[in-house]
């Protein structure tokens, strides 16, 4: 293709307390698109997404990742965050006394200096929260609350989408996004993502189910199994896995790993 | 003013005769309280930490301080110095410097504001009754040496006084600054707050130093509050680092009072405060609101008591503590429930953060319950910042010495918003950056 990937990451093996769970994993994101990370319990696919992030938990043993020519492993989760890279949580966490909207301008001012960008003021904030709380249809009182405190489950998978809405990154990994998301909510948040979409912006979804992606259409499919991926294609490999399940492709993992 | 200091100015006298109470002045009726107080002092004799009050907290250094009476005027302080620490906005603040009353620097109310706030000796060298009526008769009957002491030697301090149904809106600043710059230098402040029935005070009682040496603060405060009166009191220390700091705070409440009762403590080398509140009319309700930050070499202790005599009552109490370097903190909180305080609800929680491994937490709950139909709660946890909450923060841009700051200043978020005062607030919001800022470089040690 020619065109620099944005997001390489070559032979990753990546752990967490002695137990190694990514087992030389390859995958190439280009700019401006969607790719899908599927596969079983236990596969690896939250591991990918913490690594990416930044985890302190994890360890990573050998590969390398370079998002847009820089190697990610070198930088700290906030330098990450600010180099565009963004993780909306599995499981959001609540932070009690640390109210949403502080936290919120202080991320995104933040990002917006590391970018060499001036610093927005409460007012002009305040007016961009607003427009993203309506992609969201997130209540804006929830704002005023802690951060994720007494908030419902899709009150918060919202609340990530929202964030990202609100931080713009270059690259968005969706950690089970959809789990716990009723149908209007999952249309909610899909509909937020497929919004944000741009030329120069890319998104990993993580998923364990199809569902999600009939209304964020991945343009590859990616499955994890025993930490490697095992095979890719396009949207439709989606549809097959609902049909036909994982298991046809684990045997095919076991077999690669011995051979 | 000079000539009635020169009174009762002494030659220093050592740490032994200091602590054995000196007489302050007064009158004969307070001569006699002066006399019991010190008859006290002989038979509790100093604290030790073989005492269970004080087996975390040893105040046995003060002995080798070359501790005196500290002497006013020996440091000009104007009102340009005591700008920085005056909350009280356009309200009523009363001065002391090195424990005397500076006229010059405060601002009393005047005759027509309908309630009474002065230097406590010029009370008792006019209309005393009121004072005969109260002083050292809340004060726990000088179970406590320190407290003893204080009755014994205290030369000044405020008197605050809020007739039947009258309510004081703007607050009334009690404002304490040491100022010698000889070590040792010793101030036994007494204050007198009495409300009577129907009535709304707000009090801010602040204690710091202008001086870089070791000083000692003895302050007792006595509250009593008539019948459905509304006091808020907010106790701000904030001494330097070397100093001691011992305090008292006793409330005595009648029926149906509401005592909302503030004890934020960051300063001083080793402060203790006794919070105290007897519930002895039913319907009596009292909050217990505290923070104490230490760090460095600090150590600070909250011993409070919660006494519930009648039935009735309600007491909730919510104590935090932030601890870092090699900062100690002591909480006991005990309650009790007489045979007659049927219908007690009481509720007490003391949560610890701990900054470094070298800090250290002493929390001691002490419930003693002699009634049978009562509600009464405590816990207590010690724990450090949450990791998951320090990695969200961060994976959002935030850097790691922020995000830590954030949640050091959530952990206090619950305390300082009980705080009605707003100037208080936006106080304590600076004092707080400061204190963070200050710790920045000690927990910078693992960012990742």
């Amino acid at each position: 293709m020619g065109k620099e990937s944005m997001l390489e990451i070559h032979n990753l093996s990546a752990g967490v307390d002695g137990k190694e769970i990514l087992k030389g994993l390859n995958l190439s994101v280009q700019a401006g698109e969607v790719h899908a990370i599927m596969g079983p319990n236990g596969s690896g696919k939250s591991t990918l997404a913490q690594v990416l992030a930044g985890r302190g938990e994890y360890a990573v043993t050998s590969g390398s990742v370079t998002f847009n020519g820089v190697s990610l492993l070198e930088l700290k989760p906030e330098e990450r965050a600010r180099a565009g890279i963004f993780l909306a949580f599995q499981y959001p966490v609540e932070i009690p006394g640390v109210n949403s909207t502080v936290f919120l301008k202080a991320a995104f001012n933040e990002c917006r200096k590391a970018r060499g960008e001036s610093e927005l003021d409460a007012v002009e904030f305040l007016a961009l929260v607003k427009k993203k709380t309506k992609l969201l249809e997130l209540d804006p009182a929830l704002l005023n609350r802690a951060v994720n405190e007494g908030f419902s489950g899709g009150e918060k998978k919202r609340n990530e989408i929202f964030q990202m809405a609100v931080l713009e990154p270059k690259l968005a990994i969706l950690d089970e996004t959809d789990s716990g998301l009723d149908i209007d909510a999952l249309k909610i948040v899909s509909r937020g993502v497929n919004q944000l979409r741009r030329p120069d912006n890319a998104t990993l979804v993580i998923t364990h189910y199809q569902r999600l992606l009939s209304y964020i259409v991945p343009d590859r499919v990616h499955v994890l199994a025993h930490g490697q991926i095992v095979k890719s294609g396009g949207k439709e490999l989606a549809l097959e896995l609902e049909q036909r399940g994982y298991d046809w492709l684990l045997d095919g993992a076991a077999k690669n790993g011995k051979p | 003013m000079m000539d009635t200091l020169a009174q009762t100015d002494r030659a220093p006298a050592n740490a032994a005769t200091f602590l054995g109470g000196e007489l302050g002045p007064g009158p004969a009726w307070l001569q006699s309280l002066r006399e019991q107080a010190r008859v006290r002092l002989g038979e509790i004799g100093f604290p030790t930490t073989e005492q269970e009050e004080w087996r975390s907290t040893n105040v046995a250094p003060l002995r080798q301080w070359p501790l005196h009476a500290a002497e006013p005027g020996a440091r000009q302080v104007g009102p340009a110095e005591i700008e920085p620490f005056r909350l009280a906005g356009d309200g009523y603040c009363l001065v002391f410097v090195d424990g005397r009353f500076r006229a010059d620097l405060s601002t009393p109310p005047g005759r027509d504001a309908g309630f009474q706030a002065g230097s406590l000796r010029a009370q008792w060298e006019g209309d005393a009754r009121e004072l005969q009526q109260h002083l050292a008769r809340h004060a726990g009957g000088d179970a406590n040496f320190f407290t003893a002491l204080n009755t014994a030697s205290f030369e000044d301090g405020a008197f605050v006084s809020v007739p039947a149904e009258a309510v004081v809106e703007q607050p009334v600043q009690l404002l304490y600054l040491a100022a010698s710059e000889r070590p040792g230098a010793a101030v036994h402040a007494r204050n007198l707050i009495v409300a009577h029935s129907g009535s709304s005070l707000k009090v801010i009682e602040t204690y710091a130093s202008l001086t870089e040496e070791p000083h000692l603060t003895n302050a007792v405060t006595e509250l009593a509050l008539g019948p459905g009166a509304r006091v808020e009191h907010c106790k701000l220390q904030n001494e330097n680092e070397r100093a001691f700091h011992i305090a008292a705070v006793q409330a005595a409440q009648s029926r149906d009072s509401h005592w909302l009762s503030h004890s934020i403590a960051t300063g001083a080398r080793l402060a203790r405060n006794q919070i105290q509140t007897r519930l002895g009319a039913e319907g009596a309700e009292a909050i217990l609101n505290g923070l104490y930050l230490a760090r460095g070499e600090q150590l600070i202790d909250h011993h409070t008591v919660v006494d519930h005599a009648q039935p009735h009552c309600d007491s909730h109490e919510f104590y935090y503590g932030i601890l870092a370097g090699r900062a100690h903190g002591v909480f006991n909180g005990k309650i009790f429930v007489r045979q007659d305080a049927q219908k007690t609800n009481a509720k007490q929680t003391n949560r610890n953060l701990v900054l470094s491994e070298h800090a250290l937490i002493n929390t001691k709950p002490q419930l003693e319950i002699f009634a049978d139909d009562v509600k009464c709660t405590h816990g207590a946890t010690v724990g450090q910042l949450n990791d998951e909450a320090l990695f969200y923060l961060r994976s959002r841009g935030i850097g790691a010495a922020l995000a830590r700051r954030m949640l050091v200043r959530a952990f206090a978020n619950d305390a300082v918003e009980r705080i009605t005062l707003a100037p208080v607030r936006a106080h304590l919001e600076q004092l707080l950056t400061g204190w963070f800022e200050g710790l920045d470089t000690s927990l910078s040690s693992h960012d990742r």
